[in-house]
């Protein structure tokens, strides 16, 4: 038995440029105990809503992460519109399908690039966000913005997607495809990659449910849960099966974001096939009175927005978990007992997003 | 309609008991949740199992609340009992990993449960400003 | 068991040009739907300041009397909001992104 030391992860750390910072107990070179803290950043924006306009708010809870920007904005948008009994035209789902689906895309390549730097693997980073370029070009193309999407409205979709940029949507999603095909290639068989993620951070079915662990974590762990499921926007008319992985370490959730890469781009495809015509978007008259916890499924896991309105134009209460918070418990039980080398990968594993963490 | 969400009214004595009953079942804890109400505060715990939402809820007094932990029974829970001991004032007793306040690095105590500023005086975007 | 998986990968792009460009000499692609830069047509515009009020950061000014129209380009975030409530259709967002500036100054028209 060695010595008991104390060593600080970050807030400031190479692999993970987010502030998050965990205390590490170590015992020779094995964690025993991990003491997570976050908080450094937060920023208020639940109670920034009782001093903005509910439509205006769409353009803050978009801000609440860059990465996973509009389906936090979908989330807002679908909460509001249950609570006002907005029946949004159904061309105006199947887009906030097609996009949500894009940016889960791009926010799964830029996990892969991350992970990839987190375990030193330089090129296969700089290859990852070389083809989520690519998926940002098409982002851009369509909804005007490369990170902040800004096209989901409370009532509809702001933009429409003409046919003849579908096609061309299709054609370059057929070249993105072809070159993750690649990437999940190296993620999935490479042995250097396997030897460090294979028996790592082991988290069981039924740790998974019980630390209330949400997206890949979850999947990662052999539970089918994904909350889309509930079949919000165009969900109900897709063909859809949630991907589940039963061994519960780094592996099976780096294979479960792998996979999802290429059902999500089945998605669109079934998605830009069956799209009708029609409106984008309908007219919001009155306030939202009433509450509504809305939940959709981000590229992290499940968020959840709890809206409350009290019939003006400015909300009671928004509240808003965000999956990394959710997961932060199971990243703790995670941590106990790895090597210390192994820490940044685990971090990784969860896909943190801190900043959207500290909405 | 998206999905049913069903809200159950619970006492903050029976809320442990329920909770563990919760968990006997399978649910998964997705979320506890304060919302201030003028002077009474709504406490949320939201569980889910295959999709199944389900809603604790009960009101505590703005000022002095108190609400015995979860987290004996859901670990995962300390993560929301800090954040609403940070941001609402209620006093968690017996959580199992008490930031004791530091959790949630704020200027002020409490700012969730104080009244909101004035509104944002429309900053004066007039030429020349540097 | 594969053993260094990358190298078809990495042959092939021995090959390759950069997928970089040489940014500041060599300017970036506009696309064309892209949200960037507001422009204002101020032969058109009536000075209702509906702009300025729905705007979410507060970047506009209008000067009903002296029929000016500021922006602060700084806190512009682009999101289209006034281009939609515009009346009169004068303001639309350009596909450029403007040159990087190092005082906050309002643009006037």
């Amino acid at each position: 038995m060695g010595n008991r030391t104390i060593i600080p992860f970050g807030p400031q750390h190479p692999v993970l440029p987010e502030p998050i910072h965990i205390d590490l107990i170590v015992e020779d070179e094995k964690v025993v105990e991990a003491v997570p803290s976050i908080g450094f950043i937060h920023r208020g924006l639940e109670k920034l809503v009782e001093k903005k306009d509910f439509i205006e708010y769409v353009y803050v809870a978009e801000r609440i992460c860059g990465i996973c920007s509009f389906i936090h904005g979908q989330t807002y948008c679908q909460g509001i519109e249950e609570i006002m009994k907005i029946e949004v035209p159904v061309r105006a789902k199947y887009l906030r399908t097609i996009w949500g689906e894009l940016s889960r895309i791009h926010s799964h390549l830029l996990w892969a690039g991350l992970m990839a730097d987190g375990f030193g693997f330089e090129s296969l980073f700089m290859h990852s966000w070389r083809v989520r370029e690519h998926v940002l070009d098409i982002i851009e193309a369509t909804t005007g913005g490369r990170v902040i999407f800004g096209s989901c409205k409370v009532g509809g979709a702001r933009r429409d997607i003409p046919p003849e940029q579908m096609r061309w949507l299709l054609s370059e999603l057929e070249v993105i495809e072809k070159e993750m095909r690649l990437i999940a290639d190296i993620f999935l068989n490479d042995n250097s990659v396997k030897h460090r993620l294979c028996g790592v951070g082991v988290i069981s079915k039924e740790d998974a449910i019980v630390l209330g662990a949400v997206g890949p974590t979850l999947r990662g762990s052999g539970v089918a849960d994904d909350m889309r499921l509930l079949k919000y926007a165009a969900f109900g008319d897709l063909d859809f099966q949630p991907i589940s992985r039963p061994e519960g370490d780094s592996y099976s959730r780096c294979a479960v974001r792998c996979a999802e890469l290429f059902q999500s781009v089945d998605l669109i495809r079934q998605a830009a096939a069956k799209i009708p015509e029609g409106d984008i978007a309908v007219k919001v008259t009155g306030n939202p009175d009433g509450e509504f916890f809305s939940r959709v499924e981000q590229p992290r896991g499940e968020v959840v927005y709890y809206i409350k309105g009290n019939g003006t134009k400015n909300l009671t209460r928004f509240r808003a978990r965000t999956p990394t918070f959710a997961n932060v418990p199971p990243l703790v039980k995670m941590l106990a007992g790895c090597e210390l080398a192994d820490v940044p990968v685990l971090v990784l594993t969860i896909d943190p997003c801190i900043s959207c963490t500290e909405r | 309609m998206i999905e049913e969400q069903t809200i159950i009214a619970v006492m903050p004595e029976t809320l442990a008991a329920e909770t563990r009953k919760m968990k006997e079942q399978g649910y998964r804890l997705v979320q506890i949740c304060v919302t201030r109400l003028g002077e009474e505060l709504q406490l949320d715990y939201s569980f889910d199992l295959n999709r199944r939402f389900v809603n604790f809820r009960f009101r505590l007094p703005k000022t002095g609340a108190r609400v015995p932990s979860v987290s004996g029974i859901y670990w995962c829970a300390f993560t929301y009992e800090n954040e609403i001991s940070d941001l609402f004032g209620v006093q968690v007793d017996g959580n199992v990993l008490d930031f004791k306040g530091t959790f949630y690095k704020t200027a002020m105590k409490h700012p969730f449960i104080q009244d909101a500023a004035p509104a944002p005086v429309p900053a004066p975007a007039k030429p020349g400003d540097q | 068991m594969a053993f260094f998986q990358m190298k078809k990968m990495i042959l092939a792009w021995t090959f390759r040009t950069p997928v970089t460009t040489k940014y500041p000499f060599e300017p970036r692609k506009i696309c064309p739907g892209s949200r960037g830069r507001l422009d204002i047509k101020i032969s058109d515009c009536i000075f209702c300041s509906l702009c300025a009020k729905r705007c979410p950061t507060q970047a506009l000014d209008v000067d009903k009397v002296n029929k000016k129209w500021h922006i602060d380009r700084l806190r512009c975030i682009s999101c289209g909001y006034c281009v939609e409530v515009c009346p009169k259709k004068c303001l639309h967002l350009t596909g450029d992104h403007g040159i990087p500036t190092v005082t906050k100054d309002m643009e006037t028209f």
